[in-house]
């Protein structure tokens, strides 16, 4: 379980997260969407711990401020939005750096089974710079996998924190990282991504939680947050849920038309 | 896309070929310390004083002082400073995240500079009796102070809240820099005929004055920070990705930056002290490791040791005879060979994959 509330966070003079209560449970994939400037990657480093926060956040009821960091990273692996790497590292030289924490030994197989798992067999001997934007988010995908390997391993469930793991992707790999993600949930482990794609969101999360303006303006399932009014009202334009052809999954479609 | 070009043929694991490069390097160390024993001016032969020694015999007073005086020391200080630059180098270059970084880029060595050069011009003023009890330690230990204080000082500007910005560091550094020269200029201004030539001398870098002392003064210091930084290659890999990737990866990102500030203050500050400013070593060294074996910080600080100290004897030994029986700076050799090396690199790496 991961608990956050009461979460202010100041960015210079402005608040830009206003006391957001936020709860994700193992086993699922939670999503946190909105619009552009809503608070949902502030909330997501909150619950990284990489900004200072009023309020308190607790992974597996720990409080996270007085875990050290490896006992964080042995719980918890982070995929930023935007990541830079200094030098000229092999792309299996920076999956391996997910092997720091050592909580899984020294498993040599690991970065290459992650490799293949995000569609990048027999990529681990070229410079991770020369990759694409798309392949470089996948090979971090694979450090993230890496770091917490097994889902639920003696101290709990373990988790996974993306922040738009899919944006930089094509349709065939986006649906193909987030069967990875769903998979790690119903492996027993928990996922909180922040998605910008709400239709990829409604077919794979569990939970969503939709930020508006640093605040949490609905949360729960998709059929339940996905209604015309609440994301019309949230992105400030007119959109129509729709149910899909086939499943369950609702969709949204933008409404241009006039109001009416 | 990138598999066109050259560079994106898949490399091997590169961890074998830089355990491999431990070994030889070790052995290209032993080696030039044996042709740093054995080639002076003076023509005294290692290899008469070994067979004298190996069939009993006494050695003689010249052989004693020019080997056990002379050459020892500046063995050991040319392997201690080579070591101690060429890893502060890594160490920087790792903390700022940027292959062009250099201990003197963050006011180290020009902190220390100025106390250097404070003790050359200064000490005249002093009385006597104080210089006669200091002796010659008097420019080592205010080059050393003044390395420190600028070290400090930078810390205490860059870090806010415990967290050190790495941008104000920089740009800190530079400013403490620039007045740490302009405080030296008017010292210099000051200066003697004689106070100027040690002050020049001192400027371009020299194992010349090598004695124990210095040895004993930068020894401990200098082998504790290396010592000390090959714990770090973990974090500094991590660190490659961004303070908050590292800091996701759980690494102690303060812990580690502490650790990399007073590793290099201590190996800069020492090295400075007894050498003078030996540019080059810091940046270059690490450079070729980094094309030859790649930037895994885990086997690149303790083949930037072995590397450094056996380049910067390499250069000792060529300061000594290229104009003998007299002897160049060796700052002058290692700008004469590092500068071209640096430039070569950057023109042959332009355009493609960052440093």
């Amino acid at each position: 379980m991961i608990a956050a509330r009461g979460i202010r966070v100041r960015l210079g003079r402005k608040e830009v997260l206003h006391g957001v209560d936020f709860a994700a449970r193992p086993g699922e994939v939670t999503a946190i969407v909105g619009p552009n400037g809503s608070g949902k990657t502030t909330l997501m480093r909150a619950l990284t711990g990489e900004v200072d926060y009023e309020g308190t956040v607790e992974i597996g009821g720990q409080d996270i401020r007085a875990a050290k960091g490896w006992e964080l990273a042995a719980r918890r692996a982070v995929l930023p939005q935007a990541t830079t790497l200094a030098f000229p590292f092999t792309v299996v030289e920076v999956v391996r750096m997910g092997l720091m924490t050592g909580a899984h030994g020294d498993d040599a197989t690991l970065p290459s089974r992650a490799l293949a798992e995000v569609g990048l067999a027999g990529y681990e001997g070229r410079f991770f710079q020369e990759l694409s934007g798309g392949e470089q988010s996948r090979a971090h995908l694979a450090r993230v996998l890496v770091q917490v390997w097994q889902p639920v391993d003696e101290g709990g469930p373990r988790w996974l924190l993306l922040d738009e793991p899919v944006s930089s992707l094509d349709i065939a790999h986006q649906l193909e990282v987030m069967e990875i993600v769903a998979d790690y949930a119903r492996r027993g482990g928990g996922v909180v991504a922040v998605m910008h794609d709400l239709n990829l969101t409604a077919l794979h999360a569990d939970r969503i939680a939709v930020m508006q303006a640093g605040r949490l303006r609905a949360f729960g399932p998709p059929a339940e947050v996905m209604t015309d009014a609440i994301l019309s009202d949230v992105y400030g334009c007119r959109l129509r849920v729709s149910a899909a052809p086939e499943g369950p999954a609702p969709f949204v479609l933008p409404h241009c038309a006039a109001p009416g | 896309m990138a598999a066109d070009t050259a560079l994106a043929a898949p490399i091997a694991d590169r961890r074998p070929r830089a355990r491999r490069a431990t070994v030889g390097l070790a052995v290209f160390l032993a080696a030039v310390s044996v042709a740093s024993l054995a080639i002076g001016a003076s023509g005294t032969s290692l290899w008469g004083a070994l067979s004298t020694l190996a069939t009993g015999g006494e050695l003689s007073q010249m052989e004693r002082v020019v080997l056990w005086d002379i050459r020892l020391p500046r063995l050991a200080l040319g392997i201690l400073v080579g070591a101690a630059l060429a890893v502060s180098g890594a160490v920087m270059q790792g903390l700022f995240r940027n292959p062009l970084a250099d201990p003197g880029l963050v006011g180290v060595s020009a902190g220390a500079g100025l106390g250097a050069i404070t003790a050359i011009v200064l000490g005249g003023l002093l009385p006597a009796a104080m210089v006669a009890s200091v002796g010659n330690w008097s420019v080592p230990v205010a080059a050393f102070l003044g390395g420190w204080a600028s070290v400090i000082l930078l810390y205490r500007v860059s870090t806010r809240r415990g967290r050190t910005s790495v941008a104000t560091m920089l740009l800190a550094g530079i400013a403490l820099g620039a007045l740490a020269g302009a405080v030296s200029g008017i010292l210099v201004y000051m200066a003697d005929d004689r106070q100027l030539r040690d002050l020049t001398f001192w400027g371009l870098g020299s194992l010349a004055g090598a004695n124990w002392a210095k040895v004993w003064v930068a020894g401990p210091m200098i082998l504790a920070a290396v010592g000390a930084s090959l714990l770090l290659g973990r974090g500094l890999n991590g660190l490659a990705m961004g303070e908050a990737t590292a800091h996701h990866l759980g690494i102690d990102v303060q812990r580690l930056k502490n650790g990399a500030i007073l590793t290099v203050a201590a190996a800069t500050g020492a090295a400075v002290a007894v050498s003078g400013g030996i540019g080059f070593v810091g940046i270059v060294v690490p450079h070729l490791l980094r094309l030859a074996t790649g930037p895994d910080h885990t086997h690149l600080l303790l083949n930037c040791a072995l590397l450094g100290a056996a380049l910067l004897l390499l250069a000792d030994v060529i300061a000594r005879v290229i104009i003998a029986p007299a002897e160049l700076p060796i700052g002058i050799v290692t700008a004469v060979l590092g500068a071209p090396v640096f430039l070569w690199i950057l023109l042959r790496r332009r355009g493609m994959v960052d440093l």
